[in-house]
């Protein structure tokens, strides 16, 4: 390593948000530093103060966020207190700035190549018409989009996600910053997606030099990608230092903690933590068993509308076949787009399949009855992605978890409050919370409550659609664990879907890998991941980040 | 610090607990927010007390004047005389005692107000939620039927039906539906969109899958979800609906007999140079009364709006 120049200087930085005395601080005096041409990450949970602390380098803080001590200097220049003008010379052209989520970034009424025209002129990088196309459609080659000139005319909805984050990482790199900030930049992507896309911005900055501030929630990617590792947690820095060492030989409690928890190929499946009676089943005998869910030869077709009167069938779900035995997991894994939920919603009787059939302990639901399936509902609850929508924000939580029992008229009253409160209690939550109301809890205990409602008709199926996706990794690993406990409690069977392979790792017994409305492998998960026979699955392996790192081994 | 240090930060005395349950914590909902909310602001205060007084006024007006605002009481030889004592603001061109007529005349305002703003909500509330709800085309001919409405001004329609109805028909429950019946179409509009935005919710998804029906759904979990802009609206219109009722009267389609501002400002226009008093004073009251039920409205749609208390 040659001669080590700190280019980005951070002293006891404490911000703060509301006004007067609702003055609250959410970032307690965090120093670190950025040298030239290295990668650092912060890694933390959501409210750890990461991007917070990332975008007040820029003074970029939203509402009334604002620094109330400390020092933020770049090659030596101190930045707090810059004047509005100076600050915005700054951005762009020595501080460049990847946004979270490219959906949202790109102004949907401008063409691209305007957005990117728009920078290079607010920036002074040309001011000749012809050298600003030019040089606009070098930064989006640059930036890795084929036929660039042609994209410059489409507009943000023509792109797909991925291609619009790398037309915002072109953006921020356009005017050749010295920093650039990329704050959760590929957290919306797929996991293929954002190998392509990291590679290609580790790419561009080792070339010209450019030191990156990286801000993620996941440990591997953090590990993978960045030089050094920050671990921030409730404003502070609790831990920082070169990224192996970090993952190896954690020091602080809560790093350790984060470390055992994260997800990864080498971790084992998570075990209930009462060990179950019954003899550990060999994987070959797991397929002999009786199925409780099983789907045959499932299509699903939507027509698209074309122009006029045509439209054109689309195949969402394309002949996909598969079987859960009792008690076990099956996980049905692809990106977005493959199908995977549409097969859920299918499984659960909320889409009536084009053709092929679903048995349900061995009945076929596809020519049910309305009762019939009134009376599979209960046997069979599902678990959504977000914890945030998937509760009616206006009832209590009581009544939440006695809808079901109520819809399908069990008990009375009294006996329907007593189920409530084991419900609450098998889920680990305090019974107090029976008379409140979803907004007050977070996240992962709202996901509880999900869980606690879907048990309550004693079903002996759930299908967990994305149901930790949305979690942090330390609640994640509780939630499975949580869901891992009930099935060996209760007997039953899940079906599992997830964009996450490291999830499929610790959660699943068996696994269904999707693209494009088709199953392309499926088996167990100890067999899949060890070979994979099909070279899609090898690739979404392979874009796991963090993959050879000894996470969550412990 | 040098680059390649490996610094821990010392650990704190506290128990690291993952996802604690905040047990003591505030209690929290969409309307308890409001209300905490609400009741930090002197402008809610401010006109829900005004309101309350001119509930109360239409109600029993007998507790804000002892004077008679019709018959006996009212002496020609007074005609547009200046206040006097008992008479705080005067007599009117037929000598009645003015503040007496604006007490007593709150009824007519207050109730023709509120039973169109209940009958316009109700029907706007059913065709928005039921369009919005079953889309396709129950969406399509209800959508229809209320851009027909839309189109109607509310003001001539009940101006047509008054005339169509025989004087002494003209009871409060016909004035109000003439202009609550022709006022639905934009409540509808709106319930419709806010259940188009509710249905998507992952929690309806839920229900359905827990056996809940179409219609129980729709009563059970989309409506609740639904109200807060509705209130909003339905406190604006019940201004807009005081102000239809006293048009109506100035145009002498008003309910007949009845003492009320519209009638009194009509009455008090060939006097406007003579006696502007009679003219200002129930042209007052309908404008703090307006503005009473508007500034309410106001005040619970930013408190309902956590993004617009958020920006406080």
């Amino acid at each position: 390593m040659t001669e080590e120049k700190t280019l980005l200087s951070v002293r006891d930085l404490t911000i703060s948000f509301g006004k007067g005395k609702k003055q609250r601080e959410v970032v307690h005096g965090v120093s670190f530093d950025v040298y030239e041409g290295e990668t650092v990450a912060i890694v933390g949970e959501s409210g750890s103060g990461k991007s917070t602390t990332a975008t007040a380098v820029i003074d970029l803080l939203p509402g009334t966020g604002q620094v109330t001590g400390g020092t933020v200097s770049l090659n030596g220049r101190e930045l707090t207190g810059l004047k509005r003008s100076e600050m915005e010379r700054l951005r762009g052209r020595e501080i460049g700035y990847v946004p979270q989520d490219p959906m949202s970034n790109l102004n949907p009424v401008w063409s691209v190549g305007f957005q990117v025209k728009e920078t290079i002129r607010a920036n002074g990088l040309a001011s000749n018409r012809r050298e600003v196309h030019k040089l606009a459609v070098e930064v989006l080659q640059n930036a890795g989009l084929a036929d660039a000139e042609r994209r410059m005319h489409q507009f943000p909805h023509q792109f797909s996600g991925g291609m619009r984050q790398r037309a915002l990482i072109g953006i921020g790199l356009s005017a050749d910053p010295k920093l650039l900030i990329a704050d959760e930049p590929t957290s919306a992507l797929d996991v293929t997606v954002q190998q392509v896309i990291l590679d290609h911005l580790a790419g561009l900055t080792r070339d010209k030099g450019t030191s990156v501030l990286f801000i993620t929630h996941d440990l591997g990617l953090a590990a993978e990608r960045a030089d050094r590792i920050i671990v921030m947690s409730r404003g502070e820095i609790v831990e920082s230092g070169p990224s192996r060492e970090i993952l190896e030989n954690p020091q602080h409690p809560y790093t350790q903690r984060l470390v055992a928890a994260a997800p990864s190929l080498a971790s084992k499946r998570i075990q209930a933590s009462v060990v179950s009676s019954g003899a550990i089943q060999q994987t070959s005998v797991l397929l002999e068993q009786e199925p409780v869910v099983e789907v045959r030869e499932l299509v699903k077709e939507y027509q698209i509308r074309g122009g006029g009167l045509r439209s054109t069938p689309f195949r969402a779900v394309d002949g996909v076949s598969f079987q859960i035995p009792k008690g076990k997991t099956l996980a049905l894994v692809g990106e977005s787009g493959s199908g995977k939920s549409t097969v859920a919603k299918m499984v659960l009787q909320l889409e009536k399949p084009t053709s092929g059939s679903v048995l349900i302990e061995g009945r076929e639901t596809t020519s049910m009855s309305r009762q019939d399936v009134f009376d599979l509902r209960s046997r069979m609850q599902p678990v959504f992605q977000d914890p945030y929508g998937s509760l009616d924000p206006m009832r209590s939580l009581g009544s939440l978890i006695a809808e079901p029992l109520k819809i399908h008229g069990i008990g009375d009253a009294a006996s329907r409050r007593a189920r409530v409160h084991e419900l609450l209690e098998q889920v680990a939550l305090p019974v107090s919370l029976a008379e409140r109301y979803p907004n007050e809890l977070s996240g992962g205990q709202r996901q509880r409550i999900a869980v606690a409602r879907a048990l309550a008709l004693k079903p002996s199926i759930i299908v967990l659609d994305e149901a930790v996706s949305a979690l942090d990794v330390l609640v994640q690993d509780q939630i499975l664990q949580l869901l891992s406990d009930l099935q060996s409690e209760l007997d039953l069977t899940y079906l599992f879907i997830t964009h996450d392979l490291a999830v499929v790792r610790v959660a699943a017994d068996l696994v269904a890998v999707m693209e494009k409305g088709r199953i392309v492998e499926q088996g167990t998960v100890d067999r899949v991941f060890a070979n994979p026979e099909m070279e899609y699955t090898q690739r979404l392996l392979n874009a796991i980040p963090g993959k050879d790192l000894k996470l969550g081994a412990a | 610090m040098s680059r390649n240090d490996h610094f821990v930060a010392p650990v704190k005395g506290e128990e690291l607990v993952i996802d604690r349950v905040a047990v003591d914590a505030k209690r929290s909902n969409l309307w308890l927010d409001a209300w905490r909310d609400m009741r930090r602001r002197p402008l809610f205060w401010i006109a829900t007390v005004v309101a309350l007084v001119i509930v109360v006024m239409a109600i029993v007006p007998q507790l804000f004047t002892n004077v008679s605002p019709t018959g006996g009481a009212c002496q020609l030889l007074q005609s547009n005389e200046g206040a006097a004592p008992g008479h705080p603001l005067g007599f009117d061109k037929q000598g009645c005692d003015i503040w007496s007529r604006i007490a007593w005349g709150s009824r007519t305002s207050v109730t023709v107000g509120l039973l169109a703003t209940i009958i316009g909500t109700v029907i706007g509330l059913v065709m928005g939620a039921l369009a919005g709800f079953f889309g396709g085309w129950v969406d399509a001919v209800l959508s229809r039927i209320g851009d027909i409405f839309f189109t109607i001004p509310y003001i001539i329609a009940a101006i047509v039906v008054m005339t169509v109805v025989p004087k002494d028909e003209r009871t409060v429950l016909v004035l109000a539906f003439a202009i609550g019946g022709f006022s639905w179409a934009s409540v509808a509009r709106i319930v419709r969109a806010e259940i188009l935005r509710v249905k998507q919710a992952d929690f309806v998804m839920a229900s359905t899958a827990l056996g809940l029906g179409r219609f129980r759904t729709l009563i059970s979990h989309v409506l609740p979800n639904s109200v807060a802009p509705l209130i909003v609206v339905a406190t604006l219109s019940l201004g807009n609906n005081i102000v239809a009722e006293s048009v109506l009267s100035f145009l002498g389609v008003g309910l007949s007999g009845s003492i009320s501002w519209g009638a009194d400002i009509s009455q008090a226009q060939s006097v406007i140079r003579t006696a502007p008093m009679s003219l200002i004073y129930p042209s007052l009251a309908l404008t703090i009364t307006v503005l009473a039920f508007i500034m309410l409205g106001e005040v619970l749609r930013d408190s309902l709006d956590p993004k617009a208390r958020a920006q406080r």
